[in-house]
């Protein structure tokens, strides 16, 4: 899977300074990203009866709060309305994306600070991974294995 | 030596080449090493290697969370 605990060789070198971890302190913010900057996945479930257009607004409000803090969202996936294995806050689906961002980790706490007041998101999850699936993650590809799997079966 | 109930030792299905990658967003892989009730099968059980199944669990847990597997099937 290729996920660990935060690593120690780039903590030691932030704890330099008690971390900051509101947006205004832009300068600290930028020290911190010479060092290897954290990659983590953000996904988050909205409501489902939100518009596809009103979910894509979402998507932009977090990728602003990312990038307005040096930051930076490498991908953006949206895996569209899927239903929900139990309820979550009376849905029974829910509209999933997720962001792959590049930022130090304030901007991380900010990005869930905010998440967490906004109603129209019924969860979210954010963690820190090694490095960042190039290309459509799983999500993306089921279909598309699925035919895949069909025109094998043909061919043989 | 013959035993009656020799059965030999399955090889984990996570390791050797083009061995599937644990993510908690695949969710037709994670759910082959769950029962019908919606528990993680015992690594005794799937051969799954006692490192594969700690980053297992910890997938399935995650999928867990964001609603994409579930915590029970009743």
């Amino acid at each position: 899977m290729g996920r660990r605990f935060f690593g120690h060789a780039g903590e030691t070198k932030k704890a330099g300074g008690a971390p900051q971890w509101c947006g205004q302190a832009s300068d600290r913010l930028m020290t911190e990203k010479e060092a290897a900057v954290p990659l983590y996945e953000h996904v988050f479930l909205a409501r489902q009866d939100l518009s596809q257009a009103q979910v894509d607004a979402l998507a932009a409000a977090a990728t602003e709060i990312v990038e307005g803090n040096q930051g930076k969202v490498t991908k953006t996936e949206t895996w569209g309305l899927k239903n929900l294995a139990y309820k979550i806050k009376r849905n029974r689906k829910a509209h999933f994306v997720m962001l792959n961002i590049d930022a130090p980790a304030g901007v991380v706490a900010e990005l869930e600070r905010q998440t967490a007041i906004n109603e129209d998101v019924i969860r979210y999850m954010t963690i820190r991974v090694d490095e960042h699936e190039a290309g459509p993650s799983v999500m993306m590809r089921k279909s598309d294995r699925e035919r895949r799997g069909r025109r094998e079966r043909e061919e043989a | 030596m013959s035993r009656a109930f020799f059965r030999r030792r399955k090889s984990c299905p996570f390791s050797g080449k083009n061995a599937p990658k644990i993510d908690y967003k695949d969710v037709r892989l994670l759910q082959g090493f769950m029962s019908e009730r919606g528990k993680i099968v015992p690594s005794r059980i799937t051969a799954v290697s006692a490192k594969k199944q700690r980053e297992l669990s910890q997938a399935i847990k995650r999928a867990r969370q964001i609603g994409l597997l579930p915590y029970l099937v009743k």
